[in-house]
C-alpha cells in the first residue's frame, strides 16, 4: 500500500516564498475555484526576490532533470542543473527591476495574472510544477488635464436636462461631484440613479467579446422634480471594486468605465445617458 | 404610484412598515451593543428604507416617521461616541454616504451631520449648508417634507446663532437664517407640489393631506423666530423680503399666515411693516383672483379675520406710523377682501369702520398721499361691485368720507358719480338716494369752509353737470317709490344754493315729469300714509322746486320749466294746475324777465306752449291768449313785436279736429302784424332815409298763405293779392336796396304760389284767383 500511495503522491513539496513577505503588502486575489487568497503586491520595475524550497517526501531521494523558475511568460531562471535531490534544498532567486507594465486583472472573459512557476523537470514522468501568484498594480500621478463633463441632453418635449460631473478622470478613491439641472420635465419621474458600468472587451475584429457589468447603482433622486430643480451628485468611488481603465492591453483586451445616468418613470420606463470616465490608480502618498 | 384602496389597506401598510422598522431596529440594536459599525450602518439603512413607501397618507407616514425618528436618536448617540465605533466623524460623514438609496442615506447623513456640528470639527454653517443642499435629492413631496422636517429638527439647537456655541467667525446669524430659510423654501415648494400629485386622488383628500403637512412647513417659521440674532435690520432686509419673494408660492403665505402675522406687531416701528403687509395682501389678493379654486382655502384659514386683526394690532402697536401708512394697509386689506370675499359686504364695512376709527379724533387729512389713499380705499368697492348700491349699504362709507377735506371729498364724489354713470347703475330706493346724496354732498351743497371764490368755473360746471346726469340715474319702476326718490332728491337739491340749482333742478323736474307721464290719468284717490304718487301731488312738489329757481334768480329757466309742467298738466287733464303754471310763467315774465332778448325768447315759448294747450275752458284760454298777445305787442323792437304778434295768430287757430278755429281773431293778429311791419318800415325810412328789407312782409304773407290754405274764411285771396302787390311795390321802389335775404325769400314764396296754382285739384282752384 505504501508503494501505491507513494506512487500518487508527489515525491517532494515545493514552496515559493518572498524575501520581503513580512513587509510587503498583501492583496486578495480570487482564484478559479472562487476562493480568495492573499497574495503579495508588486509594481512594475520592482525586484522580485525570494526562494524556492524543495523538500523530498519521506526522506527519499528523487531524480530530476533540473529545476527552473519562471516569471511566467517572461523570464526563466535555471535554479539547478539535472541531478538528484536527497534532502531539503533552498534556491534563492531574484528577478530585478522587472517590467510589468500591465496590472493584474481579473475580469469576466479575461484575466491578467502574474505567476512565479517552479518546474522540476523529470524523465518519463510528468514534471513537478508549483506556481505562486502575485499581483501587480501600477500607480499614476494625477492627470494634468482633467476637464469636467458637461452636457445638455433631452428627449424632445419630454425631458431636458443639463448634467455636469466635475471631472472626466477619477482615481479609485475619488468622489464624483456634480449636479443635474432640469430644464424641462414632462414625464413623471420616479427616481434617478447614477450607475457605474464596466465594459470589458476582449479579442479583436469579428471575435470581439464585450461584457458590461453594472458595478454601482446609486440613487440620486427620489420623486419627480420640477423645472428648474438642480439635484446634487456626490458619489464616493471607494466602496466599489473598480480597476483603472485599461486601453488595449497587448491588443488583447480593454476595460472601460462609464457613468450612466438613469431616469425611471412611473411606468418603469428607463431613460439614460452614458458618459465614459477614465479611472486611474493614484499614487498614494 | 400606488393608490391606497382604502383605510384598511393603509392600516395594513402602516403595520407592515412599522414591523419592518422594528425588525431592522432589533438588529441595529444588537449591532449597537456590539459596537459593530458596519452592521449598524447596514441595519439602520434597511430600517430607514421603510420610509421609502409611497403608500401612506401623510398622517400615517408621520407615525412611521416618528418610529424611525426614535431609533435615529439611539443611532446618534452611537455616532457621537467615537470610542464605540473607532471612526472619526469626518470619515463617518463620508461612510454613511455610501448607501445606495437616497432616502436612508440622507437620514443617516443628517444624523451624522448633527454629530459633526457638535464635534465642532467643521463650521456648523458648512455642515448645514451641505445638508440642506444634499436634501435636494428627495423631490418626492411627502418624503422630502419629512426629511427636511428631520433636518430642521436635528439642526434646531445647532444653528450658528448669536450666543450659540456653534457660531463661527463671521456672518453667523446670516448663515443660520439662510439655512432655515432655504430649508423652508424647499419644504414649501414640496408642499405646493403636493397639489399636483397624480390623478386618482380626490381633491378633498389632497387638500386634507396638504393641510396635515402644513404645520410641518410652518415649523420653520417658529425656528426662524427663535433665532435670537435676527434683529430688525436683518428681519427687514433679509428675512421678510425673502419670505415674500416670488419663489414663495402664494399658497404658502396663506397657510402660514397666522405665524407670519403673529410676528408682525412685535416688530419695532423702524421695520417697514406696512409695505411688507401690503405686499403680502396684494399678493394674496392676486392669488385669489388668479383662480376661484383657491378661494375655499382662504375661507378655511380665515384669512380675512387674521389679516384684519393683525393690521389692527400693528397699527395699535405702532403709534408713530403715519396715517398714510395705516390707510395704505387698509386699502390692501380692502382689496384683499373684495377679491376673496366679494360676497361679504360686512367685511368691507368692517375695514372701512376700522379706518374711521383710525381717522376719528384727528383733524381732516392734510397729507396728499393719505388723501389719495383714502380715495383709493373708497374707490375700490365701487370698482369691484360696479354697483354703487352695494357701497350705499356700507354704513361706514360716508363716515370715512367725512374725514376728507372738501376738495378730496369732491374728488371722491366725482368718482362715485362717474362710477354710477359708467355702469349705468340705477339708484332705486329713496334710502339709497339719501345715502348717495350724503356721499356726494360735497358737490350738492356748499360745505363749511369752502372758499367759493376759489372755485374754478369750468370745474364747477363739470361737477354740476355730473350731478345733473346722476339725477337721471335715480329711477324706480314703481311710481310710489319713484316719488319718494324724487322727494328725497329734491330735499337734497334744494339745499344746493343759487349756483347749483340751475343745474340740478331741471333734471329733477324732467325726471318727475317722466313719472307724471307714466301716471297720466291716475287719480289721487289712493289713500295711504304717505303722499300718493298722483300727478297732482307731484305737480305741487314741482311747483315748489321751480319756485326755488325763481329766487335764485334764474327766471328764464324757471319759466321754461313752468311751461313744461303746464304742458304735462294739460296732458293729465288738470286744468287748474296747468292754469296755475301758466300764471306763474306770466308772473315771471312780467316781473323777472326784463332783458328784451329774453323776453322775445320767452314769449315765443309761451305762445308755442299755449297753442298746444287744449285743457283750458274758453274763459281761461281767453285770459291767457289775451295776455300773450298783449305781451307780444309790447315788445321793445318793432320786428320782434311784429313776429310775436303774427305768431299769436296761431293761438286762435289750432289745426286739430276739435281745435279752436277763430278766423276773425287770426285775421286781427295778422293785420296788427302788418301794421307793425308798416310802422317798422316807416321808422327805418325816417332814421336811415331808405326803406328796410321787406322780410317782415314776406313772413306775414306766408302766414296769410298758411291760414288761406287751412281754410280760414277771413283770409281771402284778395287780401293775399293786395299783400303781394304791396311787397312788389316796396321792392321795386327806388329807395329800396336789393336785399340778399328778403328778395329770394319773396321770390320763392311767389314760386310756391305759382306751384300751387298749377298742380291741379282743389288747392289750385283756391289759388286761381290770385294773380302773380
Amino acid at each position: 500500500m505504501d508503494f501505491l500511495v507513494g506512487a500518487f503522491k508527489p515525491p517532494c513539496n515545493v514552496s515559493i516564498s518572498f524575501v520581503d513577505t513580512k513587509t510587503r503588502k498583501q492583496v486578495p486575489l480570487k482564484k478559479d475555484n472562487g476562493q480568495t487568497i492573499m497574495v503579495p503586491l508588486f509594481q512594475s520595475q520592482e525586484n522580485i526576490i525570494g526562494e524556492v524550497l524543495i523538500e523530498p517526501t519521506q526522506g527519499k531521494k528523487f531524480e530530476h532533470n533540473g529545476v527552473k523558475i519562471e516569471l511566467l511568460g517572461q523570464i526563466v531562471r535555471e535554479l539547478d542543473v539535472p541531478g538528484e535531490l536527497f534532502e531539503r534544498k533552498t534556491y534563492q532567486f531574484e528577478f530585478s527591476t522587472v517590467e510589468m507594465p500591465h496590472e493584474s486583472y481579473n475580469g469576466i472573459n479575461v484575466r491578467l495574472r502574474y505567476i512565479l512557476k517552479v518546474t522540476i523537470g523529470r524523465n518519463y514522468i510528468s514534471n513537478i510544477v508549483e506556481c505562486q501568484d502575485f499581483v501587480v498594480r501600477n500607480f499614476t500621478p494625477p492627470p494634468s488635464i482633467n476637464n469636467s463633463i458637461k452636457m445638455e441632453v433631452g428627449i424632445e418635449d419630454c425631458l431636458h436636462i443639463e448634467f455636469e460631473y466635475g471631472k472626466s478622470k477619477y482615481h479609485l478613491k475619488d468622489v464624483i461631484i456634480g449636479k443635474i439641472y432640469f430644464l424641462l420635465v414632462r414625464i413623471k419621474i420616479k427616481n434617478m440613479e447614477l450607475e457605474i458600468r464596466r465594459r470589458e472587451s476582449t479579442g479583436s475584429g469579428p471575435n470581439t467579446y464585450v461584457e458590461t457589468e453594472t458595478l454601482a447603482k446609486f440613487e440620486l433622486m427620489d420623486g419627480a422634480p420640477v423645472r428648474g430643480e438642480s439635484i446634487p451628485v456626490r458619489l464616493f468611488l471607494s466602496p466599489y471594486e473598480l480597476t483603472p481603465t485599461y486601453r488595449n492591453i497587448n491588443n488583447k483586451f480593454s476595460v472601460k468605465y462609464y457613468l450612466n445616468l438613469v431616469f425611471v418613470d412611473e411606468e418603469d420606463r428607463r431613460y439614460f445617458k452614458q458618459q465614459e470616465i477614465t479611472v486611474y490608480r493614484l499614487l498614494e502618498s | 404610484m400606488m393608490i391606497p384602496d382604502g383605510i384598511e389597506d393603509e392600516e395594513k401598510w402602516l403595520a407592515e412598515g412599522i414591523a419592518g422598522i422594528q425588525h431592522n431596529a432589533f438588529y441595529m440594536h444588537r449591532a449597537l451593543d456590539a459596537n459593530n459599525l458596519r452592521e449598524v450602518l447596514k441595519y439602520s439603512a434597511q430600517m430607514l428604507s421603510e420610509l421609502r413607501t409611497s403608500k401612506l397618507s401623510p398622517h400615517k407616514y408621520y407615525e412611521l416617521y416618528m418610529r424611525a425618528f426614535d431609533e435615529l436618536r439611539k443611532l446618534e448617540m452611537f455616532f457621537k461616541d467615537e470610542s464605540r465605533h473607532g471612526v472619526s466623524i469626518v470619515d463617518l460623514y463620508e461612510l454613511v454616504q455610501h448607501a445606495g438609496n437616497i432616502l436612508p442615506r440622507l437620514y443617516l447623513l443628517c444624523t451624522v451631520g448633527s454629530v459633526y456640528i457638535k464635534s465642532k470639527e467643521a463650521p456648523a454653517k458648512d455642515v448645514l449648508k451641505d445638508l440642506v443642499e444634499m436634501c435636494l435629492g428627495v423631490q418626492h413631496p411627502i418624503r422630502g417634507l419629512f426629511l427636511r422636517c428631520y433636518l430642521a429638527q436635528i439642526s434646531r439647537d445647532k444653528l450658528p446663532d448669536i450666543g450659540s456655541e456653534y457660531k463661527g467667525d463671521s456672518d453667523t446669524v446670516v448663515d443660520a437664517v439662510d439655512f432655515v430659510l432655504q430649508n423652508f423654501i424647499e419644504m414649501n415648494k414640496l408642499w405646493v407640489r403636493l397639489k399636483h400629485q397624480g390623478p386618482g386622488r380626490s381633491r378633498e383628500k389632497l387638500e386634507k393631506e396638504r393641510s396635515e403637512l402644513r404645520d410641518l412647513v410652518g415649523k420653520n417659521l417658529h425656528v426662524l423666530s427663535q433665532i435670537e440674532g435676527v434683529d430688525l435690520e436683518m428681519y427687514k432686509d433679509t428675512v421678510l423680503p425673502r419670505i415674500l419673494e416670488q419663489v414663495f408660492p402664494d399658497e404658502y403665505h396663506l397657510q402660514t399666515l397666522e405665524t407670519l402675522l403673529g410676528a408682525c406687531p412685535l416688530l419695532q416701528p423702524t421695520v417697514d411693516i406696512k409695505t411688507v403687509l401690503s405686499q403680502l395682501m396684494d399678493r394674496l389678493s392676486n392669488y385669489a383672483a388668479s383662480s376661484t379654486d383657491v378661494l375655499p382655502e382662504f375661507l378655511r384659514v380665515e384669512a380675512f379675520a387674521k389679516l384684519s386683526s393683525a393690521i389692527g394690532r400693528v397699527i395699535e402697536a405702532q403709534v408713530e406710523m403715519p396715517i398714510v401708512g395705516a390707510i395704505t394697509l387698509y386699502v390692501s386689506l380692502l382689496t384683499f377682501t373684495l377679491r376673496v370675499h366679494p360676497d361679504r359686504l360686512d367685511y368691507v364695512d368692517q375695514v372701512l369702520g376700522a379706518c374711521v376709527k383710525k381717522l376719528s379724533g384727528k383733524p381732516k387729512l392734510e397729507d396728499s398721499k393719505a388723501k389719495k389713499q383714502v380715495v383709493a380705499l373708497l374707490s375700490a368697492p365701487l370698482e369691484k361691485y360696479k354697483d354703487i348700491v352695494m357701497a350705499l349699504t356700507l354704513s361706514n362709507y360716508p363716515r370715512v368720507m367725512d374725514h376728507l377735506d372738501n376738495e378730496t371729498n369732491k374728488v371722491m364724489a366725482m368718482v362715485i358719480i362717474q362710477s354710477i354713470l359708467k355702469n349705468t347703475s340705477c339708484i332705486s330706493t329713496a334710502d339709497q338716494v339719501e345715502v348717495l346724496f350724503e356721499l356726494i354732498k360735497g358737490l350738492v351743497k356748499d360745505l363749511d369752509g369752502t372758499d367759493v371764490e376759489e372755485l374754478d368755473e369750468e370745474d364747477f360746471k363739470e361737477e354740476q353737470n355730473s350731478v345733473a346726469r346722476l339725477i337721471h340715474m335715480l329711477y324706480n319702476d314703481d311710481p310710489e317709490e319713484m316719488l319718494k326718490i324724487i322727494c328725497a332728491a329734491k330735499k337734497n337739491i334744494m339745499n344746493g344754493g343759487p349756483k347749483r340749482l340751475p343745474f340740478t333742478v331741471p333734471p329733477l323736474i324732467l325726471s318727475a315729469l317722466g313719472l307724471i307721464r307714466r301716471l297720466q290719468g291716475r287719480e289721487g284717490d289712493l289713500t295711504g300714509e304717505e303722499v300718493p304718487a298722483t300727478p297732482k301731488n307731484i305737480f305741487q312738489i314741482l311747483n315748489q322746486a321751480i319756485e326755488a329757481l325763481t329766487t335764485v334768480p334764474s327766471p328764464e329757466l324757471a319759466l321754461r320749466l313752468y311751461l313744461e309742467c303746464a304742458e304735462a298738466a294739460n296732458d293729465c287733464d288738470l286744468e287748474p294746475v296747468a292754469y296755475e303754471f301758466f300764471t306763474q310763467a306770466f308772473v315771471l315774465y312780467e316781473e323777472e324777465i326784463t332783458d328784451s332778448k329774453s323776453q322775445v325768447t320767452a314769449i315765443h315759448l309761451i305762445i308755442g306752449t299755449l297753442q298746444r294747450m287744449n285743457v283750458f275752458g274758453v274763459e281761461n284760454r281767453d285770459t291767457l291768449t289775451h295776455k300773450a298777445t298783449g305781451y307780444s305787442a309790447k315788445l321793445l323792437k318793432k320786428p320782434d313785436q311784429c313776429r310775436a304778434v303774427y305768431a299769436c295768430s296761431h293761438l286762435f287757430w289750432v289745426d286739430d279736429l276739435d281745435g279752436i278755429k277763430d278766423g276773425e281773431r287770426v285775421l286781427l293778429c295778422l293785420k296788427r302784424a302788418l301794421r307793425i311791419a308798416n310802422a317798422a318800415q316807416q321808422m327805418i325810412n325816417i332814421t336811415r332815409g331808405s326803406s328796410g328789407p321787406v322780410t317782415l312782409f314776406v313772413e306775414i304773407l306766408n302766414k296769410y298763405l298758411y291760414f288761406f290754405e287751412k281754410g280760414n274764411p277771413q283770409v281771402t285771396s284778395a287780401a293775399i293779392q293786395a299783400l303781394i302787390e304791396l311787397i312788389t311795390t316796396e321792392t321795386k321802389s327806388d329807395s329800396t336796396a336789393p336785399d340778399a335775404v328778403s328778395d329770394p325769400f319773396f321770390a320763392s314764396t311767389l314760386r310756391y304760389i305759382q306751384f300751387q296754382k298749377q298742380k291741379g285739384g282743389a288747392m289750385s282752384e283756391k289759388y286761381d284767383s290770385i294773380k302773380v
